[in-house]
């Protein structure tokens, strides 16, 4: 295991590893999705796969909200930000993501006028400043930045600053976990819930999960000893034929979650009928649109938007990787056609994606393993 | 990425929104504290930040500990990076567009 002298506590984590192995029952094979793509970027990065016996199998989740952005979307904001007197703002992670058109970057070189921001605060306040342009927010992101893009809107309203605008793609990530699981082909046996999407929603959402499709849930911190405690807690569980969701992050998660976050997403966001992800389709009532009393301030009303749809390659099988049903590696354009320098695929475009983790912490090593062994 | 950036509450900034002074590891930047809002923290409370908002307080440990992890994942110079940009807004000047370090949506 790599980097294990940093650790907090080596003697917890060889406790907690330990005592997965004595939990874990030889005879059967577990699969366990990590939702959140902070934390299968913490999976590889720390090697967990190499302390966990052979029969744990980690499936990761679509917990990457920049992997599961259509493409169409990217090019919708684009074509809107083209238009003279425009500024298209969004976080750095958004810049080289490919449309079907080219990428943020890509139309930057193009001319327009397009700028990285840190926070949707900077993106408000950039509009404050150039009162002659019009300036308009890409947002992304799970329930983690939904409340800071919404307080945002609030403050635009209360200020009166009419030359902003946002571009709402917030989705939400339980409807995800919900399609994942209505799947023929899904093989999951329980899941490491997300961390800081909890600290605003907390662990209640999840619940339905446990009791309506008895699969255990474990809210988890981004830590190698959190991660091997969650799955210690979900071993425990399994094994004593239970489902229920526990909090293992509970000196950052609150059960109820953050209300103050909550209420302001409610104010200024409801649920669309149906949204698509890419890799998984249309999912219905899982993402954000802006509500009527904020119309003002919404891209979709303010601007038209071509609507663009660009289909997932039939030959990319993102969709079966974000079921377990496929390794990474199986997928047949994996690090061929489709890599992180030129991916395909959905879940190669951001780090957090599994496919690009997968291929940067494993695949190039076994790569170069094999070009040295050759030498 | 789902990563949090922890900090430490150095000024408390009075106007229409709830905004403080934060410090992390040295560098001081303007946060939101609106989310906040029905436990607000005080000088020198430790807080999680994402995207520019205090999403909810922690002790000094939990912070030292997020820093510990953010050097252990690689990312603390993303997430300095991230800090540093916070107020591009206010600044808003023509070379914004020219810091391309990835920040952390999600």
């Amino acid at each position: 295991m790599r980097y294990v002298d940093e650790f907090r506590d080596p003697d917890l984590i060889t406790k907690a590893s330990d005592e997965i192995r004595r939990l874990a029952n030889p005879s059967r094979h577990y699969r366990i999705m990590e939702v959140c793509g902070g934390h299968t970027h913490a999976i590889y990065r720390f090697g967990l796969k190499d302390i966990l016996p052979e029969n744990i199998e980690l499936i990761h989740g679509p917990g990457c909200p920049v992997c599961v952005l259509p493409m169409g979307r990217i090019d919708d904001g684009l074509a809107i930000a083209k238009a003279p007197n425009r500024i298209f703002t969004a976080f750095g992670d958004m810049m080289r993501v490919p449309g079907a058109h080219g990428s943020p970057l890509e139309d930057k070189a193009r001319g327009t006028d397009v700028r990285i921001v840190y926070s949707p605060a900077d993106a408000l306040e950039i509009a404050r400043k150039n009162p002659e342009k019009e300036v308009m927010f890409f947002a992304i992101g799970f329930e983690t930045t939904a409340p800071s893009t919404a307080l945002t809107l609030m403050s635009a309203m209360s200020q009166g600053i009419d030359n902003f605008s946002v571009f709402c793609n917030h989705v939400t990530i339980v409807p995800a976990i919900r399609a994942i699981l209505d799947s023929p082909d899904m093989r999951l046996d329980g899941f490491i819930g997300p961390g800081h999407v909890s600290t605003v929603i907390g662990c209640r959402p999840n619940q339905w999960i446990a009791s309506v499709e008895g699969k255990p849930v474990v809210t988890s911190g981004f830590e190698p000893l959190d991660l091997l405690q969650s799955i210690v807690m979900l071993l425990r569980q399994l094994d004593a034929g239970e489902a229920k969701v526990e909090n293992q992050y509970k000196r950052v998660v609150p059960w109820e979650g953050n209300r103050a976050a909550l209420k302001v997403m409610a104010e200024v966001f409801e649920l669309r009928p149906y949204f698509e992800w890419r890799g998984l389709g249309f999912i219905s009532q899982s993402a954000l649109r802006i509500r009527e009393k904020y119309a003002a301030w919404d891209a979709e009303r303010r601007y038209s938007v071509p609507e663009t749809r660009v289909a997932d390659p039939k030959s990319a099988q993102c969709g079966e990787v974000l079921k377990g049903v496929l390794k990474p590696a199986q997928c047949k354009l994996f690090g061929k056609e489709c890599t992180p320098e030129h991916p395909i695929g959905a879940l190669m475009v951001s780090s957090e994606g599994s496919c690009a983790a997968f291929y940067n912490y494993e695949y190039r090593k076994s790569q170069l393993t094999s070009i040295s062994a050759m030498a | 990425m789902c990563l949090a950036i922890p900090g430490r509450i150095v000024e408390l900034i009075s106007g229409p929104n709830e905004v403080g002074v934060v410090e992390v590891t040295g560098v001081r930047r303007k946060v939101q504290l609106g989310l906040l809002a029905d436990d607000m923290p005080v000088v020198g409370d430790w807080v999680l930040i994402h995207v520019g908002f205090a999403m909810s307080k922690i002790s000094e440990r939990d912070a030292a500990e997020q820093m510990h992890l953010l050097s252990m994942l690689g990312e603390t110079e993303q997430a300095m990076e991230e800090v540093r940009g916070y107020g591009l807004g206010e600044r808003a000047s023509d070379d914004i567009g020219h810091h391309e370090a990835p920040t952390r949506p999600n």
